[in-house]
Order: C-alpha cells, then sequence, then structure tokens
C-alpha cells in the first residue's frame, strides 16, 4: 500500500470531529439562549397608538383592573377597553380633557371635534399565545390566579412590558403545581398582594366552613409552620380541589 | 505418525468428506482466491451492463416521484392522502411495517447465521444487509410523514424543550422508534464493519489516485495485518450478538402498536411470533428476488449456488407456514374465545366484510403459494422460485394492509365503520418508495462489493488451516484456466 495520503491529514480526522462537536455545542448553545420564548418573548414592550401609563391607573390611583378589562372574570378573553371607558373620565371638562396625548381618543370620541373620524384606537397586542393554545380567563382568576402571576406587576408599569415566557413548559410549571400561586379570590386583582396582609382568623374561619372542620384543628395542623403564600397557596388548593388538567386537550382542542 | 497417508489426513478434515457422504461445497468449480477477489470486484471497477441503465433510470424517476408525492403531501396538507375517520392507519402504516418487515432478513442472515456457524451466508450476507440498510430507510419515511407535520417530527426523540413536556414511555409508537433506530444504527455499523477489509481490497486495486483515496478513507487504513483481523473478528462478532436480539424485537415492538391496542382484529397475544416469523418470510423473499437476477447478470453462479437458493426456500416453506398457522390460529381464536366484537372482526375480514378479496390475496400468497417448496425441482427452478418470491412479496404487502386499514373500518360500532383506499399520492409515494429502494441498490452494486470478498474466501476448502499442502500445491496451478 502505498502513501495515498499526505501526512498532514494524519490528524485531519481528530480535527474534522472536534470541530464538528465545538459546533454542534454552539448551535445547541445559541438555540437554547435565543430561540425559546424566555429571549423571543421576554421584554416585548410595543409602542401603543396612546402611552397609556399602567403605573399611574392602577398603579397612583389605585382603579382596579376590572374597570377597563371588564369581561375577563365572565370570558375566555380579557377585553380590552372600548373608548368609551376611557371617554368616562377623560370626556370634555373631565382629567386632561385637552391633552396632546388623548388626541385619538377625541378622534374617536368627540362628535363636535374637528378631527372626529369615530375609528376605534388600534391598541397593540402585547401578550399572546398562539391559535392552536387556547387560554381562558375566567378559569383562572375565578380559581385564585391573579393577574399577576402571567402579567406580572402591571401596576408599575408606565408601558406594558412581557414579563413571562407564557411559554408552555411555564404553563405546565403551575399546572403542576399550583399551589404556590393561589391567593383568595378578593385579592386577584391587588397586585401588590402580600402573605402577611391576609388576617389568618377570617382565612381559617373561611377555610374551616368551606372544608367542614374546626378552626382550631386547622391552626394546630399548622403550628410552627411558616405563614407564607405557600402554605396559604396549599390550603386554597385543597379547599378549592384545584386540579389543573395536563392533558394535551385540555389546551389544544 | 510415520505412515499418514492422504486419505488419513483427509478424514482427520473432514470426516464426513472420507465417508462418501460429502456436503455440498458452497463455491463450486474450484474457484480460487484470485478469481473471487477479480469477479467481485470487477463488477465495481467495469463498466455497468446496460440492463444495469434500463433499471436505475426509471428507480430515479421513481425517487423523484417520491420527492414530488412528500412535498404535495407538505405544501398541501394531510388530506392529500385517502386517510379519514374512521380509518387513519392507510397504506403509510401497511407501507411501513412492509418495509421493516423486509430488513429483517439481512439482520438474521447477519447474525444468527453467523453466531450458529452457517457458512453459507457468506454469499448473500453482504447484500441482504445492504437491503436491510435500504428498506430500513424507505421504512422511516412513511411514519417520519404520517405524523402530520414533519418538521415536528424531533419530537419523538428525548429532547429537553421549552415546551416542558416529555415523551410518553408507555406508548408501543415510542418505543418502536427507538426499535426502528437501533436497528438502522446497528444493521448500518454491522454492514460497514463487514464492508472494511473489502473496501481495502479496492482501494489496492484501484487505478487513480481519486479512487483510492475514497476507498482509502473508508477503510480505515486497513491493511490485513494479523493484528488487525483479531480485533475486526473479534468485533464482528461481538456485533453479530448485539444484533440478534434485534431481528426478534423490532418486529415484535411493530407488532404492539396493534397488539396492545383495543381494536378488534389488533388486539391479539400471538402478534409477536407472528410478526417475526412474517418478517424473516418476506425478507428472503426479497433477498431472492434482488439475487437471483444479480446472480446472472453479473456471473456469480458459482458463488451464489443452487444450495443457496435451496436453503432460502426452505426458509420460505418454514416461515410461511408458520405465518400460515398463525392466520388460522387467529381465526381459531376469535371463534373459540367467543369475544363478540372479535368474532365480528375475523367474519368480516373473510367472509362478509368489504376487503375479503384482501384476505384471499394474503393467504394465496403466504400460504398456498410457497407450499410448492416442498418439492426439490421447484427449489431449483429458477423461474418458480423468483415468481414464489415475488407472490410472498406481495402476500406480505396484504397481510399488513388485511391488519392495519380493515381492522379499522370496522370498527365496535357500525356507526363508525367507514371504507378506505389509497389517494394518487398514496400510490405515488408507495412506487416511489420502490425506485428508491431500487435506486440506493444499484448505486450499491455499482461502487460497493455486492459479496463479502474475504468472507466467501474463508468457506473455501483451502481455508482451512488443517487443509492437506500437497492440495494447496495442485490448486497453484488450477488458478489459470
Amino acid at each position: 500500500m502505498g502513501n495515498i495520503f499526505p501526512r498532514w491529514t494524519n490528524l485531519l480526522a481528530i480535527k474534522i470531529l472536534v470541530g464538528l462537536m465545538a459546533l454542534g455545542t454552539c448551535v445547541v448553545a445559541v438555540a437554547w439562549y435565543s430561540w425559546t420564548p424566555k429571549h423571543t418573548r421576554v421584554g416585548y414592550m410595543p409602542e401603543q397608538p396612546i402611552p397609556f401609563d399602567h403605573s399611574l391607573h392602577a398603579g397612583q390611583l389605585g382603579m382596579d383592573c376590572r374597570y377597563c378589562h371588564s369581561q375577563v372574570e365572565n370570558s375566555p378573553h380579557s377585553n380590552l377597553p372600548a373608548a368609551q371607558v376611557c371617554w368616562n373620565c377623560h370626556g370634555p371638562g373631565k382629567a386632561k380633557a385637552d391633552s396632546p396625548k388623548l388626541e385619538l381618543l377625541r378622534q374617536a370620541m368627540d362628535v363636535n371635534y374637528e378631527g372626529y373620524t369615530g375609528k376605534p384606537i388600534e391598541w397593540v397586542q402585547v401578550h399572546k399565545v398562539p391559535d392552536y393554545a387556547h387560554f381562558t380567563h375566567q378559569a383562572h382568576v375565578n380559581r385564585g390566579v391573579s393577574c399577576a402571576e402571567c402579567h406580572g406587576r402591571v401596576d408599575q408599569m408606565p408601558v406594558v412590558v412581557h414579563e413571562k415566557p407564557l411559554s408552555m413548559s411555564w404553563c405546565l410549571e403551575c399546572h403542576r403545581d399550583p399551589g404556590k400561586s393561589l391567593r383568595p379570590l378578593d385579592e386577584i386583582t391587588n397586585l401588590a398582594w402580600k402573605a402577611e396582609d391576609l388576617d389568618s382568623k377570617a382565612f381559617y374561619a373561611y377555610l374551616a366552613e368551606k372544608m367542614e372542620t374546626s378552626v382550631s384543628k386547622l391552626e394546630k395542623a399548622d403550628e410552627g409552620k411558616k405563614w407564607d403564600r405557600e402554605l396559604i397557596g396549599a390550603h386554597l388548593q385543597k379547599a378549592w380541589s384545584v386540579h389543573p388538567p395536563q392533558d394535551c386537550a385540555s389546551c389544544h382542542y | 505418525m510415520a505412515d499418514t497417508t492422504q486419505a488419513n489426513l483427509l478424514t482427520a478434515v473432514h470426516p464426513s468428506e472420507a465417508e462418501g457422504v460429502a456436503r455440498e461445497p458452497l463455491v463450486l468449480n474450484q474457484r480460487s482466491l484470485g478469481w473471487i477477489t477479480d469477479r467481485i470486484c470487477g463488477i465495481v471497477e467495469n463498466r455497468q451492463p446496460l440492463i444495469w441503465w434500463i433499471l436505475f433510470v426509471p428507480s430515479v424517476a421513481g425517487f423523484l416521484a417520491l420527492v414530488f408525492s412528500l412535498f404535495y403531501l407538505v405544501s398541501t396538507g394531510v388530506g392529500v392522502w385517502g386517510m379519514n375517520h374512521p380509518v387513519a392507519w392507510g397504506w403509510d402504516i401497511v407501507n411501513f411495517v412492509f418495509w421493516i418487515g423486509i430488513g429483517h432478513a439481512g439482520t438474521l442472515i447477519s447474525a444468527i447465521l453467523f453466531l450458529t456457524r452457517q457458512k453459507w451466508r457468506t454469499s448473500v450476507n453482504r447484500a441482504a444487509e445492504a437491503m436491510t440498510i435500504f428498506a430500513v430507510i424507505c421504512a422511516g419515511i412513511f411514519p417520519g410523514f404520517h405524523v402530520g407535520r414533519f418538521w415536528m417530527v424531533w419530537f419523538l426523540a428525548p429532547i429537553p424543550n421549552s415546551n416542558g413536556i416529555w415523551q410518553n414511555f408507555k406508548s408501543p409508537l415510542l418505543w418502536d422508534v427507538f426499535a426502528v433506530s437501533t436497528y438502522f444504527t446497528v444493521s448500518l455499523i454491522f454492514w460497514y464493519v463487514g464492508l472494511i477489509p473489502d473496501l481495502a481490497s479496492l482501494r489496492d486495486r484501484a487505478k487513480s489516485l481519486l479512487r483510492k483515496r475514497i476507498y482509502g478513507f473508508f477503510a480505515l487504513g486497513w491493511r490485513g495485518g494479523n493484528r488487525q483481523w483479531r480485533h475486526y473478528e473479534m468485533a464482528y462478532l461481538l456485533l453479530a450478538a448485539l444484533a440478534t436480539p434485534l431481528v426478534l424485537s423490532v418486529h415484535t415492538v411493530v407488532s404492539f402498536d396493534f397488539a396492545t391496542s383495543v381494536i378488534p382484529g389488533w388486539h391479539t397475544t400471538i402478534f409477536p411470533p407472528y410478526f417475526v416469523a412474517g418478517a424473516i418470510f418476506g425478507g428472503f423473499a426479497m433477498v431472492l428476488t434482488l439475487m437471483l437476477p444479480i446472480r446472472k447478470l453479473y456471473g456469480l453462479e458459482d458463488l451464489f449456488t443452487h444450495k443457496h437458493i435451496d436453503n432460502m426456500a426452505k426458509i420460505i416453506l418454514l416461515t410461511g407456514t408458520i405465518v400460515g398457522y398463525a392466520y388460522i390460529m387467529e381465526l381459531f381464536i376469535s371463534y373459540y374465545a367467543g369475544n363478540a366484537y372479535e368474532t365480528d372482526a375475523f367474519h368480516m375480514r373473510i367472509l362478509s366484510g368489504p376487503y375479503t378479496w384482501a384476505y384471499y390475496c394474503m393467504f394465496f400468497c403466504n400460504v398456498i403459494s410457497p407450499q410448492i417448496f416442498w418439492f426439490k425441482w421447484a427449489r431449483h427452478n429458477l423461474w418458480v422460485v423468483f415468481i414464489i418470491a415475488n407472490f410472498v412479496n406481495a402476500g406480505m404487502w396484504f397481510e399488513r394492509f388485511v391488519i392495519i386499514p380493515t381492522s379499522l373500518a370496522r370498527d365496535f360500532l357500525p356507526g363508525q365503520w367507514g371504507y378506505y383506499s389509497a389517494s394518487w399520492v398514496e400510490k405515488t409515494l408507495f412506487v416511489g418508495s420502490f425506485g428508491l429502494f431500487l435506486m440506493l441498490f444499484l448505486l450499491f452494486l455499482r461502487f460497493l462489493p455486492v459479496i463479502a470478498i474475504s468472507e466467501v474466501k474463508g468457506v473455501l476448502p483451502e481455508s482451512d488451516p488443517h487443509y492437506p499442502a500437497w492440495k494447496r500445491l495442485r490448486l497453484g496451478r488450477r488458478g489459470e484456466k
């Protein structure tokens, strides 16, 4: 057998192998980082036609989320407010009636305004799951999942930003262990709610009635345990029999 | 011993030979080592006969039809296939099982016949292993596109993903993914390892530098040294041992796709052995279908002899009869078990259903036709063997058709009954898969040695270390003619 291959090819196979492995690692790392919703969705902050400030309305003024998103408890879809809802406060002679930022609102609502068009305001949707994934708001907010769990502290956002990945694995994380995300129903839209805010006496009374047991029994079982969201959530999950579905057809139907 | 005679020497080597009941030689006309190398390498080195081109061009056309059919499917949507409620598994799964089954003969020949020291395997194993690999490639296409969204096929592999989901390890469909991919990998490695010494022969005989380099690259620096042979043979033995369970496991798992479901006609415990026997049956038929013309075309009659054909015909007879037993046992159990749905399913399969014609095609091709191999004249008449082999090829396709769509078309409730027939897209895909298979096989003939040169040499009498020296001398003169 003659020398078919030149000397420099001796290490060629190893070099190619190492090169391919390095390339493969890079491809996986890049895909892992940049092709998942953690990267592609989080941080999305589109400019809205009217620079509506949630931190002002829901934060400083303390308006309830449901004043504008009024159907969230009764519908799979959480509606955006019609211009009329804005007009309730920003109509002629009311708050900031002449602000240039509200030009589009006047065009939409004020029939006496010279630029009146009657065209609705085209808000830009920030949070969106794919068409084949059905999310229903009412099922969540009526079972103790606060707006903040998926949308973050909107009451602190001057401009709404996509804060959570809303990926399937992120949904499943909670569906597999929902307790830590539950809170009392009347605190759903209180985005700043903390475990310490809850009156334990009233809470145990509520649980005792719901689970047909006595307050003392519940208190005794919890003796020495830390009063936190996990504990409260675990109680609520039991009291409400929260069993989030995990089969494909619960969201993909 | 001073008085050792030639006769004694013979007795020492081959006791039976001396007693006048010599085994039929595996290589006829006392061909020499050099002749074997020349003849087999010659196929790769010389111009291909006209008939190669006559077969190759339509095969490529068939392959292009396959590509077109798949392109049309993906760009339009799965609705272009004829499947719908209630028959959701149609020709695609039929063809998948058909092609997967064909591969089994290759694994059986390369692994089980190797471990059981059946020396006749050496003339067929290379081609049969190639057939296995190409058949598994054809098979893989069907479930890949059957999933509907081909670009999501990677979901079959357990890769961490942002959906937070994992494969369902309770599903036989997933077992199938692992069984078939293991099967393909092991078959490919086995085939390649077997090729190494022959690739080195081709390298050493090559005239042009490019050819030397290409074969040299794949020959992995093989020099045929003693140490290399020792490692090589150990590796080959280990691979054979690894591949042996696959002969049984792959089609067992394929049969679980059906047997673990609840559909009457699928839900039977006889499926695993019945599928394995059927796969070997169909695989040997395909080996014969390919090897009979090749043998004639490239003048390999001395290497691939009547003895080989006879052996394979006997295997077809045996496995065909096992399959026939399974058919009849299915019918008997459906009657004897007294389950109304089961009884009905088989009643409709053989008497009152819309697909009874397929059942009788299957029964004739698979059970009746191979029975002619009880007769020696039939096993030795190449035309008879070729025709029966093709009956079996067709019959095994019908078997899968009978099992898969016809059971689905007659479910538990008459309200769910329906009729399925394939659309032109499915038919094009099926014909195209034959195009792909033949194209790959013809390219294999063109570029790789169709018979394992080094292994065939090993079964020549002069390869025996105890072969008497005086015979070896006589052999030296024989090669000239």
